[in-house]
């Protein structure tokens, strides 16, 4: 049985006001002329590698780390790739304020995590989440908690449907394992 | 309580009870995947499934619109790894001679009113314009589509967007379109449906409601219905698909999550600057702006009645020396027509590039990129930074670019 808590370092990407970057679209995240690559391994050198200010990322995240971005995130297009190259590098989880449908699904449907959080300017204003704290998150209960400042917060728990295929390790194992579909 | 058009497709495909919240089992009536996408598609359905079978074949299909045909090496192996596949499973492909894959499947006469539809396109939501329940997913979902001919789904909520007023002359749908875009952003319609209701939705063509539709993706909704028509669209679809039109309701007493009214009256002629689809300006403001290229083309306006706006524009005259105008129909259908109405070759005569049909203006494949500097001016619907390559694309109709190509400048329709 899968934990329903992860914990790692966080990055928060913030623009050059010191706020949340809304709308970044999945050819910032993954650009275009990647597309063609089908092998997981290769997609995580180019994560965010057309996001202006964070385009080494990729050279910087270790595994497990974790993604704080503002409202909107992977707006675009259903390139598979965008959720992937995530994957490919380890993170362990992106919380938004809301993310685009596609790109949701996307993750939900490959097992990764992609957490919503409405208040999330609010915590960043009050730096209650900050590049660098290592955070807490138990997916089931929405509790967040910042072991670096021993500070919490909360967020929108899975949905039922997203926990269960988060804990089945994807879309296709879930298939395997219900009668319906 | 009655249903939103989003909420009774959604019911027609479902044993559980929809409502705006919920998550249910939805069954596809078609389920699609392109040149890219397509070739992940596969490489999951065999490491998954094995030889699978595809849940129904005759409601699968590829389509080929990235690179048509391919011009780089990774798009002839990638649609090659489709069309072995589709011969396995005895699938229809649409090849590289067609054109964009949600204009064909509404072509074809797939995707029409009540019909739910997937694919790897994130415009597939197009096919609102037609009534259809289309979407754009990834290559995880497709395949499980391919598999099982399901998806789940979280059944949207619905906005009802109401049109007043009518735009000025110089105006079409794209302008409307940009407007509104401008007006609900990325924000109000975010995860919604959308019924656009008012006279100057009910009076769109066809090829507008494929405008108005294609980018309720940049407004981050789900997907666009016009619900009202007038007796022209109706012999246009019945045409185009060959079977009786059969209009999506809402019920009279549905209820919608919001309602917004848009105040259209006299809209001049609209621009999306760069860095989104959102920076939307009237034509005036940026009235001056050098250009060095004009895309005419894509799921937007790549229909015969956007290229006749340009060419009534362009008739007879040349585009400026030094700019490149580039024309991509959106499927071979239309390609067709234009060659028959003569369209193509006074394109041809006015100085512009005329390039095989598919997904121009968009992404690395086709027509449409952008050096570092340049700047262009297109009738797509994304501008994001770096998107068609590192200069800076613009948005507007048919006949914006159509006149600032003659003009080597950002000009109002009037002035070309």
């Amino acid at each position: 049985m899968k934990d329903s808590t992860r914990e790692g370092r966080v990055w928060v990407l913030l623009g050059k006001e010191g706020k949340l970057i809304e709308d970044i679209d999945t050819d910032q995240i993954y650009h275009n002329q990647f597309l063609h690559i089908t092998e997981m391994s290769q997609m995580g050198q180019y994560a965010l590698g057309n996001l202006e200010g964070w385009k080494d990322f990729s050279r910087q995240a270790e595994r497990g780390d974790i993604l704080v971005a503002g409202r909107n995130f992977g707006a675009g297009s259903s390139r598979q790739q965008a959720v992937d190259c995530f994957t490919a590098l380890g993170l362990g989880l992106i919380l938004a304020p809301s993310f685009g449908a596609i790109y949701f699904r996307n993750a939900v449907n490959s097992g990764f995590p992609v957490l919503k959080c409405f208040d999330l300017e609010t915590l960043i204003t009050k730096k209650v989440l900050e590049t660098g704290d290592v955070v807490e998150f138990d997916f089931k209960k929405g509790e967040g908690r910042n072991v670096s400042k021993n500070k919490t917060f909360s967020f929108e728990p899975m949905s039922p449907v997203q926990w269960d295929i988060f804990l089945a390790d994807g879309l296709f194992n879930y298939g395997k394992m219900i009668k319906h579909p | 309580m009655g249903k939103t058009i989003i909420e009774k497709i959604i019911q027609l495909h479902t044993t559980e009870e929809v409502e705006p919240g919920e998550i249910v089992w939805m069954d596809l009536d078609v389920r699609s995947a392109r040149d890219f996408g397509g070739p992940n598609v596969v490489k999951n359905f065999r490491r998954e499934y094995g030889k699978g079978p595809v849940a129904a074949r005759e409601k699968t299909f590829f389509t080929f619109d990235l690179c048509t045909p391919a011009s780089l090496l990774k798009y002839a192996d990638n649609q090659q790894i489709c069309r072995d596949f589709a011969r396995e499973q005895k699938i229809k492909v649409f090849d590289v001679d067609r054109g964009i894959g949600s204009h064909i499947l509404m072509e074809e006469g797939l995707a029409k009113a009540y019909a739910t539809v997937v694919g790897t396109d994130s415009h597939l939501n197009i096919l609102g314009a037609v009534g259809s329940f289309g979407q754009g997913m990834g290559d995880v979902d497709i395949t499980f589509a391919f598999k099982s001919g399901k998806t789940w789904f979280e059944v949207p909520p619905t906005i009802k967007v109401i049109l007043r007023g009518e735009p000025s002359p110089a105006t079409s749908a794209k302008d409307l379109t940009l407007s509104i875009v401008k007006k609900l952003g990325t924000e109000k319609a975010a995860l919604k449906a959308i019924e656009f209701y008012g006279e100057a939705a009910k009076k769109l063509s066809l090829a507008g409601r494929i405008t108005l539709c294609s980018m309720v993706t940049e407004m981050a909704g789900i997907i666009g219905f016009v619900p009202e028509y007038v007796d022209a669209f109706r012999e246009e679809v019945e045409d185009f698909s060959g079977t009786p039109l059969d209009p999506v309701q809402p019920d009279e007493d549905c209820s919608y999550a919001d309602i917004i009214e848009i105040d259209l009256e006299g809209l001049a002629p609209q621009v999306a600057a760069p860095p989104s689809p959102t920076n939307v300006f009237d034509v005036s403001d940026l009235k001056g702006t050098r250009i060095d290229s004009g895309f005419i083309g894509s799921c937007t306006n790549g229909r015969t009645e956007d290229f006749l706006e340009a060419y009534r524009i362009l008739q007879g005259k040349k585009v400026r020396e030094g700019i490149m105008l580039k024309v991509v129909p959106a499927t071979k259908r239309v390609y067709k027509e234009l060659l028959e109405i003569g369209v193509l070759q006074g394109l041809f005569e006015s100085g512009a590039i005329i390039d095989s049909p598919g997904c121009g203006g968009c992404a690395e494949g086709m027509v449409g990129l952008t050096g570092e500097g340049e700047v262009q001016i297109s009738t797509g619907n994304r501008n994001f930074v770096g998107k068609q390559g590192k200069g800076e694309t613009y948005l507007a109709s048919p006949a914006v670019v159509a006149s600032s190509c003659l003009l080597g400048q950002i000009a109002h329709p009037e002035d070309g």
